[in-house]
């Protein structure tokens, strides 16, 4: 399986530990990935937020440069993801608008390849795939995976069930891990608000550190760079806020199945987030 | 909230322009209330999304252009999937911010913050072509007047490798500026 790969800017930096076990864990499962060359910012909400023409234009620059390489997209981050997805969609909707864009990149994008999530890629390999990859199960973990919004909504891109999805439960299944049924999954994370008003973002976050914890959750495990900031930094923020004593470590599923597959740690970086990791990876042995 | 005055205050192009540049049938809302049941950031507006909707209907341009919430909402989407009438309200929220700013109106509250980071973000991708998320978080706290706000959180992504003094530009930068100028260019036009 060979794919297009579009970092996008948090994991080069915040995320960094999503693109490295991205890279590690679809090596091992013989995916290949061929960075897009030379992309650029997707615009983020910051783009859509400000013009649906410059929304599209962005993602419509990375989009002609993956096609460039023949092959079908895809992007870890959800964010990018959607943006991607998003653009892909409405530029192959709506022939006139794509011309308009592709005269506005100078980059003609003619709608050949699709954008897919790395949870699509991964689970694509067959779960029984994965399961038969698993050199170290993951015993003791009790998973509350978290899509958080990008990845089930809109519509027209959602990879799974917006109020239900269950993709990562079953990745996470397959190497052996317990998942919990929790209500909070696609509950949104307040994405920047986290920055620019740190107020409103806080309750957000701690309701769903709570409906975590509650569910008996040792543990949390999120396929977005955004959401894992909000949840792992400002869990700490949280506690010392509102007097709370969460210890929830937040992996990305990449990670996690990257030390079922008995992958180097150092590849996975384990130790880089906020809220420590080595007591709930004990549990895994 | 202030007591309306609806003929004073009516915009009766309003429902259409909105309708026009969403792409959504603004008028089919039918007040159910349910994407403020669903939105998970209502406990901080200043006027929920159906009541967004509802004065659209009504035509309260100025009202609904300087209210907060068009830039706290966070484009999650939950209003839209589960709007019995098929609105998608995320992108009329969407809609209404661009509108304002088109406007030069000036956001209110937290809404500026919101709009400072916005810009930034923007900012940096049309100098380097990527989020510079170091120079980008640090521009944003000068201008919210906030300077060492995440400091200690800098640091400690700094000693782990997850924070960059630096960005790796793309060579199609030129592109990227260009971009950004004929967007600006085609959007005079309409
Ligand atoms: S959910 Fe849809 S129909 Fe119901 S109030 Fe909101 S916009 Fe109107
Ligand atoms: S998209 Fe905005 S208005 Fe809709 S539910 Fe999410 S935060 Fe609320």
């Amino acid at each position: 399986m060979k794919f297009a790969y579009y970092p996008g800017c948090s994991l080069e930096t915040s995320g960094k530990e999503y693109d490295l076990s991205t890279r590690a864990v679809s090596k091992h499962l013989g995916i290949e990935l061929t960075e897009v060359p030379d992309w650029s910012c997707c615009g983020a909400t910051a783009g859509h937020s400000t013009s649906h023409l410059l929304a599209l234009a962005l993602p419509a620059r990375n989009l002609a440069l993956a096609e460039e390489t023949g092959l079908d997209v895809t992007a870890p981050c959800a964010a990018c993801y959607q943006r991607l997805a998003l653009a892909c969609h409405e530029l192959n909707q709506n022939p006139q608008l794509r011309e308009k864009v592709n005269e506005i990149t100078g980059r003609p994008f003619h709608g050949k390849i699709k954008v897919i999530s790395i949870l699509e890629v991964i689970s694509s390999v067959g779960l029984e795939q994965i399961r038969a990859q698993v050199v170290k199960p993951l015993k003791g973990l009790k998973i509350a995976a978290y899509y958080g919004c990008l990845l089930v909504r809109p519509r027209a891109i959602q990879i799974d069930d917006p109020e239900n999805p269950q993709i990562i439960e079953q990745i996470m299944q397959a190497a052996g891990a317990d998942t919990v049924d929790w209500p909070h999954k696609t509950e949104c994370c307040g994405a920047s608000l986290a920055v620019s008003n740190e107020e409103v973002a806080i309750p957000m976050v701690s309701r769903i550190l709570k409906a975590a914890a509650f569910s008996g959750a040792n543990c949390l495990v999120c396929a977005c760079p955004l959401c894992h900031f909000n949840l792992d930094m400002r869990q700490l923020k949280v506690n010392r806020l509102r007097g709370t004593n969460y210890h929830l470590p937040v992996f990305y599923f990449t990670q996690l199945l990257g030390v079922a597959m008995g992958l180097n740690p150092q590849d996975l970086s384990l130790h880089t987030h906020f809220v420590d990791t080595g007591q709930v990876l004990k549990l895994v042995g | 909230m202030e007591t309306i005055r609806l003929n004073e205050s009516e915009d009766r192009d309003f429902i259409e322009r909105v309708s026009r540049e969403s792409g959504q049938a603004v008028e089919n809302c039918y007040q159910c209330g349910k994407c403020t049941a669903g939105c998970p950031v209502a406990f901080a507006y200043d006027l929920m999304p159906h009541q967004v909707m509802r004065m659209i209907q009504m035509g309260l341009k100025e009202e609904v252009l300087r209210c907060q919430s068009i830039w706290l909402c966070a484009s999650c989407v939950t209003c839209t999937v589960r709007c019995p009438r098929k609105i998608d309200v995320a992108m009329v929220m969407d809609t209404l911010r661009i509108m304002a700013r088109r406007k030069g109106m000036v956001p209110p509250g937290r809404g500026r913050n919101v709009a400072v980071f916005n810009n930034n973000f923007l900012g940096s991708i049309q100098k380097y072509g990527r989020l510079f998320e170091f120079a980008t978080m640090a521009m944003f706290n000068l201008k919210t007047g906030q300077p060492f706000r995440e400091a200690n959180t800098g640091l400690t992504m700094l000693r782990r490798g997850k924070l960059k003094l630096s960005v790796t530009k793309p060579r199609g930068l030129e592109e990227i500026n260009r971009i950004f100028e004929k967007v600006r260019q085609a959007e005079k036009e309409v």
